[in-house]
């Protein structure tokens, strides 16, 4: 065991352990889970020379304030995030940080994250990584199957959190990253039950504006808008589901299935979110509107691809 | 054997063997989804992260960094029926299951409904050799077939706020066993003291898609003496 760790001061809304997620566990009832913004933790990872899919904390609007009990680090953040940290050896200065820059933190300093900005999530990452337990491979808290770090847990008040120590320089580094979250258009691919819904409802499915409700987590975003007509039926034999899925309840609402999403299913999926636009509906807070863009899989896979190209260019640095 | 395979993201296809029900055509979808895991060398290459059996869907996730739909949709189509061995399936296991009033608790309302004894609800039940279908709704919860039509139940109209841990339970021609105190709409009918899922556990599942299970009744005081032991 580790001597070094952070004492959790306040723990957040909903802070929890994550990697990129637990997979070939899905057909025993485990869903992959995992960050809900990848990009970001890829980021936050590189910054502070780690292996891009270590474990992290993921925190959702307000982040945790955490002291630093024993030991000296070096730690960066990704994402549209407000935080500070103030100084043990100077105690009346409150310092203003910046998220994609590292920072050395040394022992008796206190960061404290205080919001994400016009976003959901970010990600907090330590050079060398925390101490976690795996399960099948994997760090993903999955809070409601208690499963992964932290006894799969979100973190709670008074929590040690230990890391590997492994700070061996203090040079600081910075990336330019620019979520691209400039419009509010989702591509989807068409779903598996997708003429289940009526021509109609399909057509104003792709017109109009849906608003994210407040009922929404990490396993799905609720949608509130235009009722989708089923003129096939609302109920399918269950079978497997995953992330991204747009399925449709007996009452004609739809819901984003997300990175914590049932592990099957027996509602109708109307559509499927490309991957490249996971990141943006993730991020997406509670009263914002989105509407639906039908892509094709071909350029479904070309936007991915490109934007895996921005980030690859990034974290190559 | 496939009736349709397609793309339902860009990083997972679906394998439709049909839309009955049955263990023939589940045995299939299970075939395939140990033919793609025993294939391991070619599961890496091609960056196969998941595959989801249910039913009659087999769901194969992949790593778009890697691989494209068309190089999946080619491998999986190049799988035909007599590559499939059915092995993997062949072990069965036994569970211990208590039928007292005091866990089965809807074994009352079912017999009224269904019109038949209680005694006979649990024989039939009893007599079953149960088929685990597919996995999922939380770790470790088999869905399995085949009741007789006898049995055959709906949902609870009103789903239970929590239907107690280790509850065997039946619906339409299927029974499942909740492993952990969960909300539920299933027609509880007796209580089992096998766990399901261990996550301490270096093997932390009890049943896998394919597995064979028959319950053997016990009585309530050998119940909670396997209780006692199990928490010991």
């Amino acid at each position: 065991m580790s001597k070094y760790y952070f004492q959790v001061e306040r723990a957040g809304i909903h802070t929890t352990f994550q990697d990129l997620g637990r997979f070939n566990v899905q057909h025993l009832g485990i869903c992959p889970g995992g960050s809900m913004d990848s990009d970001l933790l890829k980021i936050s990872n590189k910054l502070v020379n780690n292996p891009l899919q270590k474990g992290v904390l993921e925190f959702a609007y307000q982040g945790p304030r955490l002291k630093l009990i024993s030991g000296n680090t070096k730690i960066a953040i990704a994402g549209n995030v407000h935080f500070t940290i103030e100084r043990q050896h100077n105690s009346s200065l409150i310092e203003q940080c910046n998220s994609y820059e590292t920072y050395n933190l040394e022992e008796g300093d206190t960061m404290d994250i205080l919001a994400t900005k016009k976003s959901v999530y970010g990600y907090l990452s330590i050079e060398g990584g925390f101490q976690l337990k795996q399960f099948y491979n994997s760090v993903s808290t999955l809070t409601r199957s208690g499963i992964g770090a932290n006894d799969g847990k979100k973190i709670e008040e008074n929590l040690k959190i230990f890391f590997i120590k492994k700070n061996d320089n203090n040079n600081k580094k910075t990336v330019q990253w620019k979520s691209d979250f400039n419009d509010n258009i989702i591509r989807v691919l068409e779903g598996p039950q997708f003429h289940y819904f009526s021509k109609q409802s399909i057509k104003e499915f792709f017109l109009c504006k849906y608003k994210i409700s407040n009922n929404s987590d990490r396993m799905g975003m609720r949608l509130e808008g235009h009722k989708i007509e089923n003129i096939v039926s609302s109920n399918i034999a269950s079978e497997g589901i995953i992330k991204g899925s747009i399925q449709v309840t007996g009452d004609g609402n739809p819901i984003i299935l997300m990175a914590d999403h049932p592990t099957i299913g027996g509602y109708p999926k109307i559509a499927t979110v490309i991957s490249a636009d996971f990141a943006k509906v993730a991020q997406l807070s509670p009263g914002k509107k989105i509407t639906f863009k039908k892509v094709t899989l071909l350029e479904a896979e070309k936007y991915f691809h490109k934007q895996q190209k921005i980030l690859e260019s990034l974290v190559k640095q | 054997m496939f009736e349709k395979i397609y793309n339902i993201s860009d990083q997972g296809i679906i394998c439709d063997f049909g839309n009955e029900i049955n263990k023939e055509i589940n045995a299939k979808v299970i075939g395939v989804f140990n033919y793609i895991n025993n294939n391991s060398d070619i599961k890496n290459e091609l960056g196969i992260i998941n595959c989801i059996p249910s039913y009659n869907k087999l769901i194969v996730q992949y790593d778009l960094l890697l691989v494209s739909s068309n190089s999946i949709i080619k491998y999986i189509s190049s799988i035909k029926e007599d590559h499939l061995t059915y092995q993997n399936n062949q072990k069965k296991f036994e569970l211990p299951i208590c039928y007292d009033a005091e866990y089965g608790l809807d074994l009352a309302s079912i017999s009224k409904r269904n019109k038949i004894s209680i005694e006979e609800i649990i024989h039939l039940h009893h007599e079953t050799s149960f088929y685990v279908y597919m996995m999922g709704f939380m770790p470790g919860f088999p869905f399995m077939g085949d009741l007789t039509d006898k049995l055959f139940t709906s949902r609870l109209k009103t789903p239970r706020v929590v239907v107690p841990a280790k509850s065997v339970a039946i619906v339409e021609k299927f029974c499942a066993i909740y492993p952990f105190d969960s909300p539920g709409g299933w027609n509880i009918i007796g209580k089992t003291p096998s766990k399901l899922f261990e996550k301490n556990k270096k093997d932390p599942f009890l049943l896998y898609p394919g597995a064979q299970v028959k319950f053997k009744s016990i009585s309530k005081t050998a119940l909670l003496d396997m209780e006692s032991e199990h928490n010991e």
